[in-house]
């Protein structure tokens, strides 16, 4: 053993990927294409292929270290559809409710404090010497102890919910495993109030910024788009399950209350040679224009009402802003998503005061099917699995369409508008350029691991092309 | 000191299903199963802020990762605190866990990374190469050495006598 040797630790295979940004310039310097990259490997739709139907909720967290959840709960559903369950018990439905609010917590937390907030706080054109994580823990430590605090506390529940933070098995084809003992409740009661208090006040810094900022956040990397998430039969936001809505920037209904399983019937992927990501869109109205966002934007765009009071104050708030019509303002990703915060904790207070949570009925059967399709409202947007099972109980199909990839056409708009409002004539990567790039991908809050199932890690590159396509510069960040 | 908490947080970090990358939580596995009485064992995908927080509720914090070219079998090297900024990567390095603990939360823990040698990252798979689990196995010695020495370090200060 050496201990002279200075380590090199290259998480090569961690779950991310990393974004790659390119920039052409026509013969006067003007942008005439901006284009984020994502190098995929789409080996895990093969990898899962032959394995058990039942392994695949376990299997599937693999696919992302930030939402593991997500791919359990939303394979855990499909698989319910195999094995014939098709309503699952209280209990059931109900601990993995608290999982997902749970998880979505954590992940909306997590972005808010350590990636987003430098830039509410200092203001995005900040010197990124300031505009940091290091900046928030300097000048608002407490906010900073706060977004560690939330995290944590969704973390556990999924703990708690989940079995374990990795590899967890809660969820199993037709239930769930475990419920939520007395003690465990108790735990998180003891806290909640805490939580509560510090997702108002996040909402409020989101708030008060978009509010205060919104001339300048208007054109920023904006663009009317159609919109898409579940939502439930009545029309309310829901995370867990629901119908698949589809909304254009107007707020007319593209279509509604579709039943996922038929989403092959208003979902396609096209492919582009320069792009592994696929990029969705509504079938009906073709690939040019049948793109959507999801994620926090979408689904408070989408939905009627949300069923929590504060979250749904909030909301009305939010729509408010834009006359009741969709907000289509990228940065407003910020707002809704901080919206959602609130939204999750207000639910698991509902929830953590239901005795169901303590059931003991755990798990249904009905008739065996070969398919099952499993959709739900991740953090970053409506996530698709879908399976075929042989009679041997191996999958012979699965297709996952990401909330990131769904995202792809929005990020890459995003992208090209930031680059041609920032390079004005001069063939230059500056750090404003580079910053504003972030900014604009960052309010997707991309987790490029689930979209690319890449190797390497994850910085951004922009590189700047002339008009014969030559390369000109290139930075990384 | 002992007596009150536990001392030591090994953080055993990567992705099981990409073949060597499993070699941090593999480790994880095995301390967790010998029960140690001062060693909190945690095992994820990929290190998050709130480590910190745990972090700072520990004297030493310990990262196993796997490393792709470090030495072999493995290193063991101090972290030293230092914040890294993101672009959007959800995933952070020790050196910045540390960072949080210590300025969030007041920690002055000491932090190491314990670099256990793999080979194979490039395919989707559980199951670690034959070399890899060789690396492991001594990693496993070399950790369970690591806390008993530390057990006796503790047992001659609490007991005034001087280990030599």
């Amino acid at each position: 053993m050496s201990t002279s040797k200075r380590v090199v630790i290259e998480p090569v295979t961690r779950v991310e990927g990393h974004g790659k940004v390119s920039i052409l310039l026509d013969e006067n310097n003007k942008v005439t294409q901006a284009r984020f990259h994502v190098v995929e490997f789409r080996g895990f739709e093969r990898f899962i292929q032959g394995r058990p139907y039942w392994e695949i909720p376990v299997l599937v967290q693999r696919l992302c270290g930030i939402c593991p959840v997500s791919h359990h709960l939303a394979a855990a559903k499909a698989m319910d559809r195999i094995v014939g369950a098709d309503k699952l018990t209280p209990t059931a439905e109900k601990i993995r409710r608290l999982m997902h609010y749970g998880q979505m917590f954590q992940s909306h937390a997590l972005h808010f404090f350590h990636l987003c907030s430098p830039d509410l706080l200092f203001g995005f054109d900040a010197d990124p010497k300031i505009r940091n994580i290091i900046g928030v823990a300097v000048k608002f430590p407490d906010l900073a102890v706060q977004g560690v605090m939330m995290r944590k506390f969704g973390q556990e529940i999924i703990k708690a919910t989940a079995g374990k933070k990795i590899h967890g098995t809660g969820a199993i084809p037709g239930g769930i495993n475990k419920n939520l003992s007395i003690t465990e409740r108790d735990a998180f009661l003891k806290d909640i109030g805490q939580m509560l208090e510090w997702a108002r006040a996040a909402l409020n810094i989101a708030k008060d910024y978009t509010v205060k900022n919104l001339d300048k956040l208007k054109p920023f990397g904006s663009f009317d788009s159609n919109h898409l998430s579940l939502v439930r039969k009545d029309g309310a936001m829901d995370f867990y399950h629901g119908n698949l809505r589809a909304i254009d920037a107007t707020g007319k209904k593209i279509f509604d209350q579709v039943d996922y399983s038929n989403y092959l019937d208003y979902i396609a992927e096209e492919v582009k040679s320069w792009s592994y990501m696929k990029f969705p869109f509504i079938k009906s109205l073709g690939p040019k224009t049948g793109w959507y966002r999801v994620g926090p934007l979408a689904r408070v765009n989408t939905c009627d009402f949300i069923d929590t009071p504060e979250a749904e104050k909030a909301r009305k708030e939010f729509m408010a802003l834009t006359g009741g019509r969709p907000n289509n303002i990228t940065m407003a990703y910020h707002w809704a998503r901080m919206i959602e915060l609130l939204h999750a904790i207000e639910k698991i207070n509902e929830l953590l005061h239901d005795p169901d949570l303590q059931g003991t009925d755990l798990i249904v059967k009905g008739k065996r099917r070969n398919e099952g399709i499993g959709l739900l409202e991740a953090p970053r947007g409506t996530l698709f699995h879908h399976y075929r099972v042989n009679d041997d109980d191996q999958i012979v199909m699965a297709n996952l369409i990401v909330s990131t990839t769904n995202n792809n056409e929005p990020m890459n708009r995003a992208v090209q508008k930031v680059a041609a409002d920032h390079i004005d004539g001069a063939p230059k990567i500056t750090e404003g350029l580079l910053n504003h790039i972030e900014v604009a991908i960052r309010a997707y809050d991309p987790c490029l691991s689930c979209a690319t199932h890449a190797l390497g890690k994850m910085p951004l590159m922009v590189t700047l092309y002339d008009h014969n396509g030559s390369e000109i510069e290139t930075k990384t960040k | 000191m002992f007596a009150d908490r536990k001392k030591i947080l090994l953080i055993g970090f990567g992705n099981p299903a990409r073949a060597d990358d499993g070699l941090g939580p593999a480790l994880a596995e095995k301390i967790e199963s010998k029960n140690l009485s001062l060693v909190t064992v945690e095992a994820d995908y990929q290190l998050t802020i709130e480590d910190s927080a745990q972090a700072a509720e520990h004297d030493i914090v310990i990262f196993a990762d796997a490393s792709a070219d470090g030495a072999e079998p493995f290193s063991f090297e101090p972290v030293v605190a230092k914040y890294s900024d993101g672009f959007s990567t959800h995933s952070v390095e020790p050196a910045h866990i540390m960072a949080l603990a210590e300025s969030l939360f007041g920690s002055k823990a000491k932090g190491f990374i314990l670099g256990i040698r793999g080979y194979e990252f490039d395919r989707f798979g559980e199951g670690l190469t034959d070399k890899a689990k060789a690396n492991l196995k001594k990693a496993v010695d070399f950790f369970e050495g690591y806390i008993q020495r530390k057990t006796m370090d503790e047992t001659s200060i609490a007991t005034g006598k001087r280990n030599t």
